[in-house]
C-alpha cells in the first residue's frame, strides 16, 4: 500500500524517507533492468560469435548483401538521437521544459528515420529473396544476379533478422516511451526536482543505441 | 502491540476486488499463494497420473495402462515438469514468503516498487494462463526442457508454451529486481547487511540469480520461437545450426534456476532451525556468504547437464570440477545447521519437523548430487531415474519441505490465527514417509539403468516402480491432511499472539496479522537477528 | 583396510548395478561403491547427528537456557576443507575413468549406429544392416553414432556407457565386451511418442559366431523372398506375439492358415486377409483390431521401420503359412 505525500515539492511514496531516497531507488531499478536487457542481447552475441567462427566464409557472404552505408547513416542517426535525449534530460534539470520538449520530439524523429531506413533495407532484401533460415530463396536470388555460395546462408540472415529485428522492436518501444514522456513534459509534469521518468527512458534509449553500436560492426562490417 | 484499532492488512480494504488492485506486498503475496497452490494441485495430480501409469509395465494390454498411449504420457509428463518448475517452485518461496516477509524482516513498509510488484503478479498470471491454454490447443510434449530439434519438429503447441515461459520469466526478473532494490535501499535504520535475517539473505541471493540468469532463458526461448515460426536455423541441424547450442543456452539459465529454487528454501530452514532451537544460528556470516558463493559459482556449472551430449572431454572435466566447488558452500550450510542444534532447546513443531526433514532429504539429495557431478558416474546415471530421484530429493524434499515448514511457521503472522499442530504433524509424517517411499526406489531403478521419461519399461523394473507408486499415494494423503490443517486454521483457528514462537526477527515484533504499513513505529535495529541469549 | 574397502565396494555396487560387461564398468562400479560408502558415512554423520541432537536437546521447559555459540573458525575450516578434499579426490578418480571412456582405441571394429524415431539401425562395414547390435567378445568396438531426426542417446547399462546421437554430426562410443550374452540398449534422450520403446539388444558372441553371423546376414539379400520374410519375422520380434504353426492366439492373433480367409474385426466388420490387410495391420496396427483383442492394440507401428522389400518378404512368408 503506498500513499503519497509531498516532500520538498515532490510526490514521495510512503515507504521512502524523502525524494532523494525515492530517486536513488528508482534509478537502481532502471539500471538493473538495463542489465537484463544487455544480458539478453548478450546471448545473441554469443551465438553470433560461435557461428561466425564455425562458418566465416558464409558470414562474409551474408555481410556482402548488407549496405554498410545505410548502416552507417543509421549509426549516425542514433548517436545524434542519444545527444538529443541527453539534452531532453538536461533541459528539464535546468528548468527549460519547452526546449526539452523539442529535444524529446527530435529524438522520436531520429528513431523514426532509423526505422524507415531499416524498412527500406528489409524490403529490399525480401525483394531479392533474402529471408531468414529455411525461407531464403536461392532461385529468387539467382534471378537478381546473386549465386548463393554457401548452402547455409540462411543462417546468417537468421541472425541478421533476429538481431536487428529485436533491436528494431526496442527502438519502437523506445519511441513510444519517449513520446509518452514528451507529452507528460508538455503538460509540465516534470521539474528540476522531479524528472525520474525522463531519465529512466533516457537510460533505456542510450542502451538501445549502445546495442546498435555493437550490432552495426558485427552485421555490416565484420566478414 | 498496536492492534488497538483492530485494523490489519486483511480487513483494512474491504471487498474481494480490492485484493486485485492492492499494492500491499502482503496481499500480493497471498495472491501468489492462492495461484501457486492451485498450480501445485494441478501439477500434483499429473504426478499421480504418471506414477499410476508406471505402476505396471504394459506387457499385457490394458493392465496398468492408465494413460492411453505414449503421446498422452509424454504430455502429462511435460505439463507436470513445466507447471512444477515455472509455476510452482520458482515463484514458490520468493513470491509468496519472500514478498510477505522480506520487507517485514528488514523493517520496511513495502517493497521498493509496489506497483511493479502487482504488475509482476499479473504478468505471471498471463504467462500461466497461456501455459494452461496450450492444454486446449495441440498440447505440448517436449518435456519442460524444450530440447531442439525435437521441439522444432513436434506438432505440439511449443510456441505458445515457450511464450508463456518467457512471460513468466519476465515476472521472475521483475520480482528479483524489486527485491534487490528493496534490500539495498529500504532497510530500517541500524539494519546493516549483516544484521539481515538469513531468509532475507537467501531471497536476496536468489533475486540476483533471477535478474542475471533469466534474460538468457528469455533470449533462448525467443530464438526457439523464431526457429519455429521463421526457421532461422540457429538450433536446426538441417540448416547448419547446432541443437546442442540450445542445451548450452538453456542450462546456462536453468542451472542457476536450480539454485533459484533451492536457495530460498535454505533461507527458510535457517529461520526455522534457529527459532525452534531457541538458539543463535551457528556461523551466520558463513551461511550468508555461502548463499552468495553458490549463486556465483552456479553460473559456471551448466555443462554438467551435458556430459554425454558431445561436448569435448576437457569441457566435461572443467564443468565437473566447478560443480564440485558448489558442493562446498552447500556442505558448509548443512554443518552449520547441525551445529545450531547442538545445545539448543528443540521444540518439535510441524515447522521444525519440516526443517529436520529438509536436512534429512537434502543430505541424501546432496551426496547423490556429488555422485552425478563425477563425470564417469554421470555417464551411467545421466537421464536415468537416478537423476529423477536426485532432483526430486533436492527440489521436492528440499524446496517443498521448506515451503511447507515456512508456511506453518509464518501462518500465525500471515493470518493472525493458529493452526492445529496435531494434524499438521500427521500431514508431515505422511509426506515425509511417502516421499522416501516414492523416490528412494528410483535411485535404485536409475542405478539399474531405467531411463527417465519412459512410458513403459522392461519387466525387471516392475517391483521398484510399484513401491514408488504406492509412495505417491502416501504423499497425496499427506497433502490432504495439510490442506485440512490450513482450512481449519483459517476458519476456526485460535487467535494468534504477536510472537507465538519467541522468535527474534523483526516480522514478529509487529502485530499478527500486521497492519497495512507493517509497523506502528519505524523500527530501529540495534542487534543481529538471532540474539537468543 | 584397502582390501576390505574394495570388497565392500564390490558387494554394494554389485547389488544395485546391472551386470558388469566390460572392464570400464568394473572401474565405474568401484568408484560408485567408494562414493556409496563415503555418502553413507556423511549421511550417518549429518542425519545421525541431527537425530541425536534433536533428541538430546529436546525442549524441556519453556525457559530453557541455550548456549550462545556464534561460530567456531576451526570447525568451519574443517568442514569446508574435508568435503573439498573428498570432492576433488572423486573428481580426479572420475576424470581418469572418463578419459578412458572418451579415448577411442585404435584398430577397433567400427560399426555405424543411426537413431531414428523410434529404432536404431546398425550398419556393418560389409553392408549388413540389423536392428540389433552384434559384436565379438574381447575386441575393441567403436560405434559411430548419428541421428536422422532428433537427438537420441545410446545407452548400454551393463557397460556403463552412454552417448547422445545428435543430428548433423557424428559421435563415437567404444567398449570391449568381456562377457558373452545379451544386454539391453536403451534410448535415453527423450525423442517423442515411442521413446520408451526405442529399445534393442546388444549381443556379445564369440569371434567365430560373429564372423558366421556377418556372412549369413550378408547373404539374406540373395535368399528367396519367403525365407527372407521368415528371417525378418524373427528379428523384428513378430514371433513373440504371433503364432505361425498352430491356430491358438498369443498376445496377438495367430497367422497360421489365415491367408485368403475372411476375418472378423472387433467392430463387427469383416475383412479379407490379403496383402493390403497385412500391410495395414503392420503399418497402422490401431486402424483395425481383430475380434477378441483389446483396443488399443499393444502392437507397435512399423511405419518407417520396414522397407517395402522387407514388408513384401514378410507378406510372402505369411502367405506360405497355409
Amino acid at each position: 500500500m503506498s500513499t503519497n505525500r509531498l516532500v520538498n515539492g515532490v510526490q514521495v511514496a510512503s515507504h521512502y524517507r524523502d525524494e532523494k531516497h525515492q530517486y536513488a531507488s528508482n534509478k537502481e531499478g532502471i539500471w538493473l533492468f538495463m542489465v537484463t536487457e544487455i544480458l539478453m542481447f548478450g546471448g545473441l552475441f554469443v551465438g553470433y560469435i560461435l557461428f561466425h567462427s564455425l562458418y566465416p566464409e558464409m558470414f562474409a557472404e551474408g555481410a556482402s548483401f548488407l549496405d554498410w552505408k545505410l548502416g552507417f547513416v543509421n549509426t549516425l542517426v542514433l548517436i545524434f538521437s542519444s545527444l538529443t535525449m541527453a539534452l531532453g534530460i538536461y533541459f528539464n534539470q535546468v528548468g527549460q521544459p519547452s526546449k526539452a520538449t523539442w529535444a524529446l520530439w527530435t529524438t522520436v524523429a531520429c528513431g523514426a528515420i532509423f526505422m524507415i531506413i531499416k524498412y527500406f533495407e528489409y524490403t529490399h532484401k525480401f525483394h531479392m529473396g533474402i529471408f531468414p533460415g529455411k525461407f531464403l530463396d536461392p532461385v529468387m536470388m539467382a534471378e537478381h544476379g546473386h549465386t548463393v555460395q554457401n548452402a547455409n546462408l540462411g543462417l546468417y540472415f537468421g541472425f541478421y533478422f533476429c538481431m536487428s529485428g529485436l533491436h528494431g522492436l526496442h527502438v519502437l518501444i523506445g519511441m513510444g516511451l519517449i513520446s509518452w514522456i514528451a507529452i507528460k513534459n508538455m503538460k509540465r509534469e516534470f521539474n528540476p526536482k522531479y524528472f525520474t521518468p525522463i531519465e529512466g527512458v533516457g537510460i533505456f534509449w542510450h542502451i538501445v543505441d549502445l546495442i546498435w553500436i555493437f550490432l552495426f560492426p558485427l552485421l555490416y562490417l565484420v566478414g | 502491540m498496536g492492534h488497538s484499532s483492530g485494523k490489519n492488512y486483511i480487513n483494512e480494504e474491504p471487498g474481494l476486488l480490492s485484493w486485485f488492485t492492492s499494492l500491499d506486498h502482503k496481499r500480493i503475496a497471498l495472491l501468489y499463494f492462492v495461484s501457486v497452490m492451485t498450480f501445485f494441485l494441478v501439477g500434483g495430480i499429473m504426478a499421480l497420473l504418471l506414477r499410476l501409469e508406471l505402476f505396471a509395465p504394459n506387457t499385457t494390454a490394458n493392465v496398468g495402462q492408465v494413460l492411453k498411449n505414449g503421446d498422452i504420457y509424454n504430455q502429462v509428463l511435460t505439463y507436470h515438469g513445466a507447471i512444477m518448475v515455472f509455476m510452482v517452485i520458482i515463484p514458490g518461496i520468493p513470491a509468496i514468503l519472500g514478498n510477505f516477509f522480506l520487507p517485514l524482516q528488514i523493517g520496511a513498509k513495502d517493497v521498493a516498487f509496489p506497483r511493479l510488484n502487482l504488475a509482476s503478479w499479473y504478468v505471471f498470471m498471463l504467462g500461466a494462463c497461456l501455459a494452461i491454454g496450450t492444454f486446449f490447443s495441440t498440447k505440448i510434449d517436449t518435456g519442460w526442457t524444450f530440447y531442439t530439434p525435437y521441439s522444432i519438429r513436434t506438432g505440439s503447441a511449443v510456441v505458445m508454451m515457450v511464450v508463456a515461459a518467457f512471460i513468466m520469466g519476465m515476472s521472475s526478473i521483475l520480482t528479483g529486481l524489486n527485491f534487490i532494490v528493496t534490500v539495498h535501499k529500504l532497510r530500517a535504520p541500524g539494519m546493516s547487511m549483516f544484521r539481515m535475517p538469513l531468509f532475507t539473505w537467501a531471497i536476496y541471493s536468489t533475486a540476483i540469480l533471477q535478474v542475471l540468469a533469466t534474460p538468457i532463458l528469455g533470449i533462448t526461448l525467443l530464438l526457439l520461437v523464431m526457429e519455429r515460426t521463421f526457421g532461422v536455423g540457429i538450433f536446426d541441424p538441417k540448416l547448419g545450426g547446432d541443437p546442442v547450442l540450445f542445451q548450452h543456452f538453456f542450462w546456462f539459465y536453468s542451472h542457476p534456476a536450480v539454485y533459484i529454487m533451492i536457495l530460498p528454501a535454505m533461507g527458510v530452514v535457517s529461520e526455522l532451525i534457529t527459532t525452534y532451537s531457541k538458539k543463535t544460528i551457528f556461523g551466520y556470516t558463513a551461511i550468508a556468504y555461502s548463499s552468495i558463493g553458490i549463486a556465483a559459482v552456479s553460473f559456471f556449472v551448466w555443462g554438467h547437464h551435458m556430459f554425454v551430449s558431445g561436448q569435448s572431454e576437457i569441457a566435461g572435466i572443467i564443468f565437473s570440477f566447478l560443480t564440485m566447488l558448489v558442493g562446498v558452500p552447500t556442505a558448509i550450510k548443512m554443518f552449520n545447521w547441525l551445529a545450531t542444534l547442538y545445545k539448543g532447546s528443540i521444540e518439535f513443531t510441524a515447522s521444525m519437523l519440516y526443517a529436520l526433514g529438509f536436512l534429512f532429504l537434502f543430505a541424501i539429495g546432496g551426496v547423490t548430487g556429488i555422485m552425478l557431478a563425477v563425470t564417469a558416474i554421470d555417464v551411467h546415471f545421466h537421464d536415468t531415474y537416478f537423476v529423477v530421484a536426485h532432483f526430486h530429493y533436492v527440489m521436492v524434499g528440499g524446496t517443498l519441505m521448506a515451503i511447507m515448514g515456512g508456511f506453518y511457521h509464518w501462518f500465525p503472522k500471515m493470518f493472525g490465527k493458529m493452526y492445529n499442530e496435531t494434524t499438521a504433524i500427521i500431514s508431515w509424517v505422511f509426506i515425509f514417509v511417502g516421499f522416501n517411499v516414492t523416490f528412494f526406489p528410483q535411485f535404485i531403478l536409475g542405478a539399474k539403468g531405467m531411463p527417465r521419461r519412459y512410458f513403459d519399461y522392461i519387466p525387471e523394473y516392475e517391483q521398484l516402480n510399484k513401491i514408488s507408486t504406492v509412495g505417491s499415494w502416501l504423499i497425496a494423503v499427506g497433502f490432504l491432511f495439510g490442506l485440512y490443517t490450513i482450512i481449519r486454521g483459517l476458519t476456526s483457528g485460535e487467535k494468534a499472539p504477536d510472537n507465538p514462537w519467541g522468535s527474534k526477527t523483526l516480522e514478529w515484533q509487529t502485530s499478527s496479522p500486521p497492519i497495512m504499513h507493517n509497523f506502528d513505529h519505524d523500527p530501529v535495529v540495534t542487534a543481529g537477528p538471532y540474539e537468543y541469549k | 583396510m584397502a582390501i576390505l574397502m574394495l570388497l565392500m565396494n564390490k558387494a554394494m555396487a554389485g547389488s544395485f548395478m546391472p551386470t558388469q560387461g566390460t572392464e570400464i564398468s568394473k572401474q565405474v562400479d568401484n568408484l560408485y561403491g567408494f562414493l556409496l560408502v563415503v555418502s553413507f558415512i556423511s549421511c550417518v554423520i549429518l542425519i545421525g547427528g541431527m537425530i541425536y541432537f534433536a533428541l538430546k536437546y529436546k525442549r524441556k521447559t519453556a525457559n530453557d537456557k541455550t548456549a550462545y555459540i556464534t561460530h567456531d573458525t576451526r570447525l568451519e575450516v574443517l568442514w569446508s576443507v574435508i568435503p573439498l578434499i573428498i570432492f576433488l579426490f572423486v573428481f580426479g578418480w572420475g576424470w581418469v575413468i572418463y578419459h578412458d571412456m572418451r579415448t577411442m582405441p585404435k584398430d577397433a571394429l567400427e560399426i555405424n549406429v543411426s537413431g531414428k524415431q523410434w529404432a536404431w539401425t546398425v550398419e556393418y562395414k560389409n553392408g549388413v544392416k540389423s536392428t540389433e547390435v552384434v559384436v565379438p567378445v574381447n575386441k575393441d568396438v567403436k560405434l559411430v553414432l548419428s541421428s536422422e531426426d532428433v537427438i537420441h542417446s545410446f545407452y548400454i547399462p551393463s557397460f556403463r556407457i552412454k552417448q547422445d546421437a545428435v543430428p548433423g554430426r557424428y559421435q563415437a562410443i567404444w567398449f570391449k565386451a568381456e562377457k558373452l550374452g545379451e544386454f539391453h540398449v536403451f534410448c535415453t534422450e527423450y525423442c517423442g511418442t515411442s521413446h520408451s520403446a526405442m529399445i534393442t539388444k546388444l549381443k556379445v558372441v564369440s569371434q567365430e559366431d560373429f564372423d558366421k553371423w556377418l556372412v549369413s546376414e550378408s547373404e539374406i539379400g540373395t535368399l528367396p523372398l519367403a525365407q527372407r520374410g521368415a528371417k525378418y519375422f524373427q528379428t523384428r520380434a513378430c514371433a513373440s506375439c504371433h503364432n505361425v504353426d498352430n491356430p491358438a492366439a498369443k498376445i496377438g492373433p495367430t497367422l497360421y492358415q489365415r491367408w485368403g480367409k475372411e476375418v472378423a474385426n472387433a467392430d463387427g466388420s469383416k475383412v479379407a486377409f490379403d496383402e493390403n490387410h497385412v500391410r495395414e495391420s503392420i503399418m497402422l496396427p490401431q486402424s483395425q483390431i481383430a475380434a477378441g483383442f483389446p483396443s488399443p492394440s499393444p502392437m507397435p507401428s512399423f511405419q518407417g521401420q520396414l522397407s517395402e522389400s522387407e514388408l513384401a518378404a514378410i507378406i510372402e512368408y505369411i502367405k506360405g503359412l497355409n
